[in-house]
């Protein structure tokens, strides 16, 4: 669909990134690879900024949770370059024990509610950020509720178990 | 568990700092005031009748649908994005099946992807005649709403008739339609394009050159290009800032690149411009349902769903009477079907703009992550910040022009 082909984005990004740059794949066309967080800012800055590249719009930042991974949280960028109509995805995983990431609020001004969402659900500290509070959750919750460690339900309640359907 | 809340913390004051001969008022707007439509709190600090600052707080009605659909199977779902933007759930379910469908790699029949549009476009002007009906009745036009409303419920009767559902509609399988149209809906629908241009005229006659209405909304809440884009502004708010981007053209789905439309664009991005966009887009719309009508004759009759058997769910007769059909209704129902263990991003341009799906599947009953990207969500953070040096009155109806859905902003 796009005007840059992803073959030709992964040259130019591997040239500049090199080894930070991992996991490359492209799950149904959509560019996606992993970098670390010391390069993140650099790394989404370049994409925005590049006059080939434009990845001029933020369609989404979110998170995963992989408990059994090392770095166990990840944090996911979608990317758009309207110039280009091509997508991008970029992921950062991190330890749960020391969840910081540069935020992306300097580069876009949507990015704060997106990043106070990510940390409302997921605990990621976004450093930079300049109004790092919970969003749809009450002020005074004191976990991060879709971390895979908090069922859905109160585990001790009884009147719904269901032993046939595995719930 | 049970440690989820631990102390009541007083609220948190609202800038305290920026008025320091305590002149300011602060005012709570929402959360249910009638002018809001829906569960909005600002805590505005108000000079008089102009807004100085502004606190938006959300959330009144988060029922944590991602939390809930790490535990549910795919057709489980589709009634979770029902509520979404409720005043355009056809739109919401089918973006969820194509997800789904991309997932899967099914290739939908044409007819499926015309009877989709179909509906998905007359969603559409269900959810732009709300959102330009409330936008008079807040500028103190009550007649254009009433003219309205008697049309939506017709789009109503038609999803009625093809689901059986009005307004949380849960329309369609994964892989098509559960049943196909049936004759009523055709003349419903051929009734109802015939019927509705003459009311839209109407409409447009009504507040279009209306002074009252101009003087009462052009300039308000102007936004350029550029800081729409850099708050990731999408849909009609977008385009009416003159930004050409709609997903149905981007990246077209359900064969969208098969008919011929325009997207309408706005110069200014203010409130007029965002409605008499809207209209257009109503326009348009119809444009795309008469091509679609007449492609629909072209193709084989009766085909309302591409063949797979261990995506799509059996009709219930042959469930009872038929082992196959058995087997596979319990397959799908119990997620006993092999999925592929990979991640999908599949947007569609919903009533307020990118509605997009996050799917990471681990091959699972469920999916493993799923995450909603929600227009409303990512365009509301913007209008505490640009309520600033407004009127009270125009904040309301910025909002109303915003098309703000607080089950799509909350989630």
């Amino acid at each position: 669909m796009g005007k840059i082909s992803n073959q030709h984005l992964i040259e130019k990004l591997t040239a500049k990134y090199g080894e930070q740059i991992s996991a490359i794949s492209e799950p149904y066309g959509l560019l996606t690879f992993e970098a670390t967080r010391t390069v993140i800012s650099d790394l989404l800055a370049f994409l925005k900024n590049d006059e080939e590249l434009k990845f001029n719009y933020l369609t989404d930042i979110t998170a995963i949770h992989y408990p059994e991974k090392e770095n166990a949280l990840g944090v996911i960028y979608h990317l758009h370059s309207f110039y280009n109509n091509v997508r991008i995805r970029i992921k950062v995983f991190l330890p749960v024990s020391d969840p910081t990431i540069p935020t992306a609020t300097l580069l876009w001004d949507g990015a704060n509610w997106m990043e106070r969402e990510t940390f409302d659900f997921f605990g990621i500290q976004f450093t930079g950020h300049p109004d790092l509070r919970r969003i749809l959750n009450v002020d005074d919750m004191t976990v991060f509720p879709m971390r895979r460690e908090y069922p859905l339900e109160d585990p001790n309640r009884v009147d719904k178990k269901d032993y046939f359907f595995g719930r | 568990m049970g440690n989820f809340i631990t102390e009541i913390t007083p609220n948190r004051p609202v800038y305290t700092d920026n008025d320091p001969q305590g002149e300011l008022t602060t005012l709570n707007l929402g959360p249910t005031h009638p002018a809001t439509h829906g569960v909005f709190q600002n805590v505005l600090q108000m000079d008089g009748e102009r807004i100085v600052s502004g606190v938006s707080t959300i959330g009144y009605i988060h029922r944590a649908f991602e939390k809930i659909a790490e535990h549910r199977p795919f057709y489980q779902i589709t009634t979770l994005t029902d509520r979404l933007n409720y005043c355009s759930s056809p739109i919401n379910n089918m973006g969820w099946h194509m997800t789904v469908e991309k997932l899967l790699d099914i290739k939908t029949p044409k007819r499926v992807d015309y009877m989709r549009v179909i509906v998905m476009e007359l969603s559409r002007i269900a959810d732009h005649l709300i959102c330009n009906g409330i936008l008079g009745v807040d500028t103190g036009a009550f007649s254009g709403f009433l003219y309205l409303m008697e049309e939506r419920e017709h789009i109503y009767e038609i999803f009625e008739e093809v689901c059986g559902a009005r307004l949380t509609t849960n329309i369609g399988r994964i892989g098509g339609f559960e049943r196909d149209f049936n004759e009523i809906t055709f003349q419903k629908i051929k009734k109802f394009i015939k019927n509705f241009p003459p009311i839209l005229k109407e409409f447009e006659a009504l507040f279009n050159r209306n002074r009252i209405f101009i003087e009462r909304t052009s300039g308000v809440g102007a936004v350029s290009p550029e800081v729409a884009m850099s708050y990731s502004w999408s849909g009609p708010i977008l385009r009416a800032t003159g930004v050409d981007y709609d997903v149905r053209v981007n990246e077209p789905y359900a064969s969208y690149q098969d008919f011929d439309f325009e997207i309408p664009v706005g110069t200014t991005g203010d409130v007029y411009d965002r409605f008499i966009l809207r209209n257009e887009e109503m326009w348009q719309s119809l444009r795309i349902i008469e091509q679609a009508l007449e492609k629909i004759e072209k193709e084989p009759k009766g085909v309302f769903h591409a063949d797979v058997p261990e995506f799509y769910l059996p009709p219930k007769e042959q469930v009872y009477n038929n082992m196959e059909a058995l087997i596979y209704h319990f397959k799908i129902v119990m997620g006993e079907v092999e999925t592929p263990k990979t991640e999908v991003y599949h947007a569609v341009e919903g009533g307020n703009g990118e509605l997009g799906f996050y799917l990471v599947n681990d091959g699972g009953r469920t999916p493993y992550r799923l995450h909603f990207r929600r227009p409303s969500f990512i365009n509301y953070q913007m209008y505490a910040p640009m309520s600033g040096g407004m009127l009270l009155s125009d904040a309301i109806i910025n909002m109303s022009s915003l098309n703000i859905i607080a089950g799509e902003l909350d989630a």
